[in-house]
This record gives C-alpha cells, structure tokens and sequence, in this order.
C-alpha cells in the first residue's frame, strides 16, 4: 500500500487537508501519515469507508510526549569589528517547542490490509492540547483516547465518555509526561499533627 | 454499595418490597472488585431495571502500576520479564509480542529452530488458556469446579513442560530479541510429543461433558450477542471475534514468524453468542493440536539465537515500529519508539483484554445479571493486562 496514494488520495476528498508524510529510520520502515487535526475526522472517514483501503479496523491509539528541545543553530552575522565590516559565525539557541502526539493504526479487516499510521499532534503542551475524537469512527478508539487523556493530558473533543480510566478520578497530573514528577507521599494529607511540628519548630529555635 | 437512583425512600420499605410494584425502580449496583468472577480487581458499576442490566460501565485501574512508564526507564531486555506479568496466563505469548516489535525495530532475524520452538510454546500456551477460559466459564454457569479442575489437570502437564524449558511454571520470560534464552533440555520434545498426543483424548472428554448439556446450552445460546459490525468497529480480537463470523487472524494475516509453513483452519462463529465463543475456542485448541503436531515434526537442529544480536549494548536505530501478534485473548501488540538510547523513548503495549472489553455494556444490555457473568467469562481477561 502506497502512502503517496493515499496522501493524495485524502487531498483529493478532503479539501485542505495537510498532509506530510514522516519518515521512519528504523529497519521496520513502517512510515506514517501526519494529519492537520482539524480535518482529521473526515479523513478518518474516508479512510474507513473507501472502497480501496476499507480501513475499518482501528487496532492500536498512543500518545507520546516531545519535550521542548533546544535547537543550536550556526548563523552568519555581519557586524562593524573596528569599523570594519566582517562576517561573523554565531551560534543561537532556539527553543523548538514540543508538542503531545496521538498515533492511529489502522488495518482492514475486510481487506486484510495494514498498517496505516496517523498522527496527530496538539500545538503545544501546556495549554492547546485538544485533539478531534475519532472514537466516533472507530469505537475501538474509546477506552484509549481515555487513557491518552488519563496519562498524557490530551482532550479529545467529541469523545463520548472522557473520564480518567487508569488513575483515580481526584488525581491531578498526567504521569506518562515525559517531566512528570511523582509525588513523595501520595496519601500526605495535612493534619493537626502538622500544625504541632511546625510550632515545635518554631519554638526550638 | 447498593443505592437508589430515584428519590431516596426514608425509613419505609421500597415499594417492591410491600406491593410488587417495582416499575420504574432503577437500582445502581458495583459489581465487583471482590465479586469473584471479576479475577480479584475489576468493577462493573451495573445499572437494574429488575434483573435486566440497563447500563453497564466497567471500572478499571485497580491493578494498575504504569508499566510503559516502567518500560521507559529501564533498558529494552529489562522489560522482558515485566510482559510476563501482563497477561500471566500466557506470558510465553507476551514475551514474544515483545521480542517480535524489537526485531522489527532493531531489524533482526530469527533462526529456524527458535521460530519453531516459538510456534510451539505459543500453542502450548494457547491451550491451556483456552481450556482454563472454558473452566472458568463453566464455574461461573455454576458449574462448581469439575470442568475446571479438569482443565487445569492438563494445564498443569503443560505448565511443567514451560517448567522443565524455562525455569518457571508462569513468568516464563524465555524469548530474547532474536531468538529463545536457552536450548531445549533433552527429552522435551518427546515429553511435549506425549503430552499434546493425550491432548484430544482431553479434548474428547470435555466436549462429551459440555458441547451437548442441556443446561449449558440453555445458559449459553442466545445469551450475550456480539453483531459482526460492532465487534469490528470496536476493535475486538482473537476468538470473540471469529465467534462473531470475521474471519481474521493475525497467524494468518501477517503470517509473522513462521505460521505460513503450517497446515491449519480458522474456526468461525455464526451467532456470536457465548455457545458460539465457547465453540471457537474448542475448535482453536484442536487446531492448535494440528499445528503443534507439524511442528513437533518439522522443528530443525541449528543455533536458537541470532549471532548479530546484542544482549549487552543494545541500541536500536531512531525510529519506530509496531508488532504484533495472535495472543490466545486477541491482537497483543508493542508500539516502539526508540530515540537511539539504551531505553524505549515510548513503549506501548496495546492490550486485547482491555479492547475486547469496549463492547461488554453492547453485550449485557437486556441480560440479567447472572447472564451478565457469564457473558464476561466468555470476553477472557487478565487484569494484568487491563490495567497494567
């Protein structure tokens, strides 16, 4: 199965969809197709209902998370060195801004036919991080997305049940983060007991 | 935990108690975590209208304990012994899911011989999944512990054969990336010979238990109707699905390893009902028995380990793959991304126990709640699996 085919396939149906394909350098070769979120439930559909791909089976969802990566860069600049304009080689730092990724595989089971990767990827990782559903295309997206939503903070919108499915429903962070930090007591809670340590501290000293 | 959705009745008794006029009475009820036919740590909240479940959502997360996170921080051999405890029935299934994404990933061969011993310890654990799920379900129909300890008595031949080859009866952690751990001791072959020839003797007997009772019949057809359309749509695999007449195995499809060179059949539902899941995982484990039997025969001499393959060092290129396997619940699958480090930068398993259970409401709706188990007996599930 060609990814160009389907890429421009998608085009074709889906007007101003974005597309790109990633590379993967890895011996599996299993490339991927990044999809602009905003037209990603139509492409979805399309890729499912089309008598070609059929891709009706949606098998496996992942989140993964980019960290900000500091990007170094080697500029040229000309400046005045004693009057005299020289060209000069700079190095700059660039902060690439990292993002929250939801990977789709998908097979057919009608044509035994498989793997074609999506990806979508949120802006950034703190506070666009929605997402479209697709668990309206697929069901089988739906315990996953909650569990993307439950371990990486990404919202689906359109989602039909996006609870916590993991951790409990008071827990606060996303421990999947790639800077999560763990809490040191996770049934600290503060008692009168507290109070009483912090006065004899007070005192003593 | 049993309340009322409805106005809370004070002090008197509700009206189905007095005067059989319980319509409209919808009663909210955990099932589970310590109902024993949830495996110790699962909850379905269940919403009654009577008898008849109305609603159903399954609660997870009791077992939970992160285990990509795990994954993520330790090296990519270190996680293999931690996939035997997703699925603790079958780890010998999950340690080769694993070993398959890696190769994939880091692009190794496998020789012959390990492919072969491969294909037999997956089978081996095959049956005796399959025939331990059937206890199981016989056990919750009511059926106290004959079939049960009939299968785990063949259970336990197999279980000492996993024994005698890795060490341990269940956490077996055998598979390395491109080939098996060690070489088979002397004399296993010939006691595996044995034991999968008594095997459809086994099968014989239990199907002359079950296949025909007239009770297990009646609590089975009919009972818990999975559509053909649904069980796509939602993902489900392995023996649920083919009992809902798709025809779709991954030995078959992907032919990974070396399952193209063996003669065998796909067993197919028509009702999608839980006789027809009970049936396809009889069928499985006779063709299983075939392929077992072809590969008892066939299976080489030659080396069990990839020379090219690092145990110390292992470094995968950057990228990224995905394997998969035919796990005896349904598609176990890695998903592996490697930024070139000693560790997965993402390692992500996709869990058939918990997928499969995306359409347990669909299933339960309109049955009562003694159906309601058994229904879930039929999905088989590992809570090691589920929640991770």
């Amino acid at each position: 199965m060609m990814l160009e085919k389907i890429k421009t396939d998608i085009e074709a149906t889906v007007p101003g969809c974005l597309l790109e394909i990633i590379p993967n350098g890895s011996p599996s070769g299993q490339r991927s197709l990044l999809i602009e979120p905003s037209h990603a439930v139509a492409a979805a559909r399309f890729l499912r209902d089309n008598a070609d791909l059929r891709l009706d089976y949606c098998s496996n969802v992942s989140g993964v998370d980019w960290l900000d990566t500091e990007i170094s860069e080697k500029v040229t600049v000309k400046t005045l060195v004693d009057g005299v304009e020289q060209e000069i080689e700079e190095t700059r730092k660039r902060r690439s801004p990292g993002h929250l990724e939801a990977i789709y595989h998908l097979y057919s089971m009608e044509k035994k036919h498989g793997p074609v990767i999506l990806r979508l990827r949120t802006e950034n990782r703190t506070d666009k991080i929605h997402l479209p559903s697709l668990t309206p295309v697929w069901r089988s997206a739906e315990f996953q997305e909650r569990e993307i939503f439950d371990l990486y903070g990404i919202i689906f919108d359109g989602h039909p049940d996006l609870r916590r499915i993991l951790m409990w429903d008071e827990f606060e962070d996303h421990p999947m983060r790639k800077d999560y930090v763990e809490p040191d007591d996770y049934e600290y809670e503060p008692t009168a007991h507290d109070d009483i340590l912090t006065k004899a501290k007070q005192h003593n000293a | 935990m049993i309340r009322a959705i409805t106005e809370p009745i004070d002090e008197e008794l509700p009206p189905s108690f007095t005067d059989g006029g319980d319509e409209g009475e919808l009663l909210e009820i955990a099932l589970g975590p310590h109902h024993p036919s949830t495996h110790g740590v699962f909850r379905m909240d269940v919403v009654l209208d009577g008898e008849r479940v109305v609603k159903l959502k399954p609660v997870f997360g009791y077992l939970h304990r992160n285990h990509e996170k795990i994954a993520e921080t330790a090296s990519y051999l270190s996680s293999m012994p931690y996939t035997d405890r997703l699925d603790y029935m079958c780890s010998l299934s999950n340690n080769w899911a694993y070993a398959l994404a890696v190769e994939k990933l880091a692009g190794l061969q496998v020789p012959e011989r390990a492919e072969y011993i491969r294909v037999i310890t997956a089978e081996l654990t095959r049956l005796q999944n399959h025939a331990s799920t059937i206890g199981f379900l016989t056990q919750e129909m009511g059926a106290s512990g004959t079939p049960l300890m009939y299968a785990f008595r063949e259970r336990e031949k197999i279980l000492d054969l996993f024994e005698s080859l890795t060490g341990s009866r269940m956490m077996c952690n055998y598979m390395r990336f491109g080939g098996c751990r060690v070489e088979l001791p002397s004399g296993w072959l010939e006691q595996t010979r044995k034991v999968v020839g008594a095997f459809p003797r086994f099968l014989d007997e239990y199907e002359q238990l079950l296949t025909g009772n007239e009770i297990f019949m009646a609590r089975a057809q009919g009972v818990g109707v999975l559509k053909k359309e649904l069980a796509i749509n939602a993902g489900v695999t392995g023996p649920m699905l083919r009992a809902s007449g798709v025809n779709y195995d991954i030995r078959k499809v992907d032919k990974y390893g070396i399952y193209d060179r063996f003669d065998f059949k796909i067993p197919l539902g028509e009702h999608g009902d839980v006789y027809d899941r009970y049936m396809i995982r009889m069928l499985e484990m006779r063709e299983s028995l075939k392929i077992l039997n072809q590969a008892l025969r066939d299976i080489p001499a030659g080396p069990i380990m990839d020379a090219k393959a690092k145990i110390r060092g292992f470094r995968p290129l950057a990228g990224e793959a995905y394997g998969r396997i035919e796990s005896p619940k349904g598609e176990l699958g890695f998903y592996l991304i490697s930024d070139g480090s000693p560790n997965p930068y993402r390692y992500r398993v996709r869990p058939p126990s918990l997928i499969n259970l995306t359409v347990l409401e669909d299933m339960c709706r309109g049955y009562s709640v003694a159906d309601t188990i058994v229904i879930f007996g039929t999905v088989d599930i590992v809570l090691g699996e589920v929640d991770r």
